[in-house]
C-alpha cells in the first residue's frame, strides 16, 4: 500500500488519478491526430471514425482531469481553480478548443470534405498542446508541483508503483472505451448504409 | 517565381474588391474604436495601464475576428472557391494570398488603432508595436485557414470564434507580454515561433481544407 503524503495527507491520493486521467487524455488527442495524418495520407475513410472517436475520449478524459484537478487544488490549496496552476489552464484551453471540433464536425456535411477538415482540426490540436503550454509557462510564476522532473520522479517507491498500476489501469480503460465507441459508431454506419440500400 | 505571382493576383484581387465595395475595413475600424470607448466605461477609475495594455489586446483580436468572419465572404457567395481551387496553381497559394489580404486589412486599422489607443489610454511603445506586427502574421495565418473550415459548415460565422479564440490565446500571451513585461524580447521570440510553426502548419494542411 503506498503511504499516506507528510505534506498533503490523504488529499494527495487523488493524484493516482489525476495524473493518470491527464496523461491518458493526451494519449488520446495525440491518438486522434496520428489517425488524422493517416486518412490526410492515405485517404481511408476508416481513419476519419478512428481519429474522431479518440478525440471524443480525449474530451471526456479532458473534462475528468478538469474535474479531479479542481478537487485536488480545493483540498490541497483551498481554492476551486488556480490560475496559477499550468496544468490546469492547459487543460482548461485545450478542453475549449476540442468542444469546438465537435460543433464544426457536426455542423458539416458527411463526405470527405468533413473527413479532412476534422482531420486538420485534430493535427492542430497537437501543435497546440505544446505551444498552449510555453504560453502559460511564460505567463505566470509556477506553483504547481511539478513531481516529475528531469531527476526522475519524485516519489517512494511504493508510490511510484501504484501510480504506475493506476495508469496502466485508466489507459487500458480508456482503450476498452475506445473501442466500444468504435465498435458502436461502425455498425451504427454498417446499418444506416444497409437501411439505404434496402430502400433503394 | 509563378507561386509567388499566383499570391500576389490573389491578394491583388481581395484588395481591389475591397477598395470598391468598402465592406470591411470601415465596420473594422469603427468597432475597434467603439471598443475602445466600451473598456473606457469598463476599467474602473484608477485602473492601471497595464489593465489597459491588456484590454488593447483583447479589442485587436475581436477586431480581427471580424474582419476573418468576412474573408471568404467574396468566393463563398458567388461560388468562386471551386473555381479557385480548380485553377492550375497550388492550392496553398490561394491561402497565403489571403492571408496576405487579411495582413493589409487588419494593419490598416492598427495604423489607426494605435494612435487612438494611446491618446485615449496610454503610450505604445515600440515592443508593443513589434508584438502587434508579429501576432497580425499569426491572426492572418490561423485564422484565414480556420475561415476557410468555417465557411464550409453550416453556422460559419458563429463557429468560427470558437475555432479562433483558443488558438489565439498564446497569441495574446506574448502580446501582452510584448507589451507589459520588462522581458519583451522574450515574448517578441515566442510570437516568431508561433507564427513559424503555426503558418508551415497552414500552409501544408490548406489543401485538404478545400479539397474534396
Amino acid at each position: 500500500m503506498a503511504p499516506e503524503d507528510a505534506d498533503q495527507g490523504l488529499a494527495q491520493k487523488i493524484f493516482y488519478f489525476h495524473v493518470p486521467i491527464a496523461l491518458t487524455a493526451y494519449a488520446c488527442f495525440g491518438w486522434g491526430a496520428y489517425k488524422a495524418l493517416l486518412l490526410l495520407w492515405r485517404k481511408e475513410e476508416r481513419y476519419d471514425l478512428e481519429s474522431y472517436v479518440a478525440v471524443h475520449q480525449g474530451t471526456i478524459f479532458g473534462a475528468l482531469t478538469l474535474a479531479t484537478g479542481s478537487i485536488w487544488a480545493k483540498a490541497s490549496w483551498g481554492h476551486w481553480w488556480l490560475w496559477s496552476e499550468n496544468q490546469l489552464v492547459l487543460f482548461l484551453v485545450l478542453f475549449l478548443f476540442y468542444s469546438a471540433y465537435f460543433m464544426l464536425r457536426f455542423s458539416i456535411e458527411e463526405g470527405p470534405r468533413r473527413a479532412n477538415i476534422s482531420a486538420v482540426y485534430a493535427l492542430f490540436g497537437i501543435v497546440l498542446v505544446p505551444v498552449s503550454f510555453l504560453a502559460i509557462r511564460l505567463a505566470e510564476n509556477v506553483i504547481h508541483p511539478t513531481v516529475f522532473t528531469l531527476d526522475g520522479p519524485q516519489m517512494t517507491g511504493t508510490m511510484f508503483f501504484t501510480f504506475c498500476v493506476a495508469w496502466i489501469a485508466v489507459t487500458a480503460l480508456a482503450y476498452a472505451l475506445y473501442r466500444v465507441e468504435l465498435l458502436g459508431k461502425r455498425l451504427d454506419s454498417n446499418l444506416r448504409e444497409l437501411r439505404e440500400a434496402l430502400t433503394t | 517565381m509563378t507561386y509567388l505571382a499566383d499570391v500576389a493576383t490573389l491578394a491583388r484581387k481581395d484588395l481591389r474588391l475591397e477598395l470598391r465595395a468598402r465592406d470591411t475595413l470601415p465596420a473594422m475600424l469603427l468597432f475597434v474604436i467603439s471598443t475602445f470607448v466600451v473598456f473606457h466605461f469598463a476599467l474602473p477609475a484608477g485602473a492601471d495601464e497595464a489593465a489597459a495594455q491588456g484590454l488593447l489586446w483583447v479589442a485587436l483580436v475581436f477586431t480581427a475576428l471580424l474582419g476573418l468572419a468576412r474573408a471568404w465572404a467574396p468566393e463563398r457567395e458567388s461560388g468562386a472557391l471551386e473555381g479557385l481551387t480548380l485553377a492550375p496553381c497550388d492550392r496553398s497559394a490561394i491561402w497565403l494570398g489571403k492571408s496576405a489580404a487579411v495582413f493589409v486589412f487588419l494593419t490598416a486599422i492598427e495604423l489607426v488603432a494605435l494612435p487612438a489607443f494611446a491618446a485615449f489610454f496610454a503610450p505604445v511603445d515600440l515592443s508593443t508595436v513589434g508584438g502587434v506586427l508579429l501576432a497580425n502574421v499569426g491572426i492572418c495565418a490561423v485564422g484565414t485557414l480556420l475561415a476557410a473550415m468555417a465557411a464550409a459548415s453550416r453556422t460559419r460565422e458563429l463557429i468560427l470564434p470558437l475555432l479562433f479564440l483558443p488558438l489565439a490565446i498564446p497569441l495574446v500571451v506574448g502580446g501582452v507580454g510584448a507589451s507589459i513585461s520588462e522581458e519583451a524580447p522574450r515574448f517578441l521570440a515566442f510570437l516568431g515561433l508561433y507564427d513559424a510553426v503555426f503558418a508551415i502548419l497552414c500552409w501544408a494542411s490548406f489543401e485538404y481544407v478545400v479539397s474534396e
